[in-house]
């Protein structure tokens, strides 16, 4: 038991040593200038613009079933006039970043760790070492800088349907549209959403760093790829919950 | 630095140990300007280990490795970047990336490291397909070729830089008698054409006798012997009589570690 428990630590502490490790590696080449654009951009679009869909219907339904559960009651205690502006802060604070971030993990960070687990068992990434190009700065800065801005820009249409979304099941409770709207015009700050999309920037960090950790430490095969795969997904949805919560306290106190 | 007098590859005492189990143990080889080496042995003995080693892809646990004199053992990934800019590796599974074409897997290192102007990459990367005999082939992508062609890609592709030293691992495994026997000639062509060193690593004792001038046989980690092939065919070595006939009888009984794939 002890030396179970013991096992896992360590393959914890590996892990975060290793991913800082990678993190810092990937970092030192756009703090010198060198990104690879033209990579990156394929990426962005891959990994942000092919994300936009499920994103925006994510949040949408989230707004409706948000509407769904608070604007009823606010009909009841005649608090409408506050239901756009709690509804407008839940989104832009918690529920678009967090669920955005969730989203993209599952979907490109699993991506992520598929094809640099595929490359690297397949001795492609051996390959690029051997054609002395350096696999951090060929995979995982692109994926590191597409992640970083799309996740913010994927946050603010995630925000935009989640109010939606929201505001569809206002009109429906017999919320108007004028009272919806002024709400969260009086209630909304612009510390609430740039709140929420700062929160993005380290969540883009993480998928990408855990997503190309993982698969640049594949192992085994296929079966190798598939359990680096389900890794990342696992690792990057916890750490998005973790660090969520400490950066919720950090940005919006108490 | 540099030695334009030492052996293009030259390893000393090298050593290799994988989670306490010793894959590599105190192996000495030197490869003359121009030689073309053989790396012979059963599966799993760490043949291609060997490869990754001299193209510092791994690090050895102990012993020295040197490249035309420099020792690269613990140079670090960017200077190694140096060396590796003169040496090309054939992998076994050839190892082209996926999402590429052929003209862009050929060409990559051209393109990468701004080797050429733009314009004139497409005229290589037509040559080197040329060579490799894979003309009318740059569109395509690797899962569209058979093991052969990407084979023969993989090698127009690790001698874009015309590197002075090839690694090839198992160039041949897979393919049909013609197909091999065109990639060995390829091979002993490099030679005379562009001074190429090689060392190939392969079970084909066919092939080796064909291509090279020496050739190595490593069991359980060691070099029993290295000696032009058709001397090792005579050796007084029983392990190394057995491993080149081929016969299941003799002293190389034991299970191979399985490392690797080679």
């Amino acid at each position: 038991m002890v030396r179970a428990v013991g096992h896992q630590v360590l393959a914890a502490l590996h892990f975060v040593g290793d991913s800082v490790v990678l993190l810092a590696r990937a970092l030192a080449y756009p703090l010198r200038g060198h990104v690879g654009l033209r990579r990156t951009v394929q990426q962005m679009a891959s990994a942000g613009a092919d994300s936009l869909p499920i994103v925006a219907v994510t949040l949408f339904f989230v707004g409706l079933a948000w509407g769904w559960n608070t604007a009823g009651q606010m009909v009841r205690y005649g608090a409408t006039s506050y239901y756009g502006g709690t509804t407008a802060i839940a989104i832009a604070r918690e529920l678009a970043p967090a669920l955005c971030g969730v989203v993209v993990a599952a979907r490109v960070g699993s991506a992520f760790a598929a094809e640099l687990g595929t490359m690297t068992v397949t001795e492609q990434v051996d390959a690029l070492r051997a054609l002395a190009v350096n696999p951090i700065y060929y995979l995982v800065v692109p994926r590191l800088a597409a992640c970083v801005v799309m996740l913010p820009v994927l946050t603010i249409i995630a925000i935009a349907s989640g109010l939606l979304g929201a505001f569809i099941m206002a009109l429906h409770f017999g919320v108007s549209a004028v009272e919806y709207m002024s709400s969260v015009q009086r209630l909304l700050d612009n510390e609430d959403v740039f709140g929420g999309i700062a929160k993005t920037l380290v969540f883009g960090l993480i998928i990408a760093i855990v997503g190309c950790r993982q698969g640049l430490r594949t192992t085994g095969g296929a079966a190798g790829v598939g359990r680096a795969t389900i890794s990342a997904v696992v690792l990057s949805i916890v750490l998005i919950y973790v660090t969520n919560l400490f950066l919720t306290a950090a940005i919006f106190g108490r | 630095m540099q030695d334009t007098l030492a052996p293009p590859v030259q390893l000393e005492g090298l050593s290799y140990a994988l989670d306490g189990a010793v894959i590599l143990d105190d192996v000495d080889l030197a490869v003359a300007p121009r030689e073309i080496v053989g790396i012979m042995g059963r599966s799993g003995t760490g043949k291609t280990t060997l490869l990754r080693l001299i193209m510092r892809l791994i690090k050895p646990t102990t012993g020295r490795i040197r490249i035309n004199g420099e020792d690269i053992t613990d140079l670090r990934e960017r200077d190694l970047d140096r060396i590796r800019a003169n040496m090309g590796m054939v992998f076994q599974g050839a190892a082209l990336f996926d999402s590429l074409t052929v003209a862009a897997n050929v060409g990559f290192a051209l393109v990468e490291h701004r080797l050429l102007p733009a314009d004139e990459i497409p005229d290589r990367v037509r040559d080197l397909l040329d060579m490799v005999d894979m003309a009318g082939t740059e569109h395509l992508l690797p899962a569209q070729l058979s093991g052969g062609m990407r084979k023969r890609v993989g090698i127009a592709r690790a001698l874009a830089r015309r590197p002075a030293i090839v690694l090839y691992d198992e160039p041949t495994a897979g393919l049909d008698p013609i197909s091999a026997a065109a990639i060995d000639g390829l091979v002993v062509r490099l030679r005379s054409q562009v001074d190429v060193t090689s060392v190939i690593v392969s079970h084909d004792v066919h092939s080796l006798r064909r291509v090279a001038d020496r050739a190595a046989v490593l069991h359980q980690g060691r070099f029993l012997a290295v000696d032009a092939v058709e001397r090792l065919e005579h050796s007084h070595d029983p392990a190394v009589r057995q491993f080149l006939s081929g016969s299941p009888e003799g002293p190389m009984t034991e299970e191979p570690q399985m490392l690797n794939g080679g």
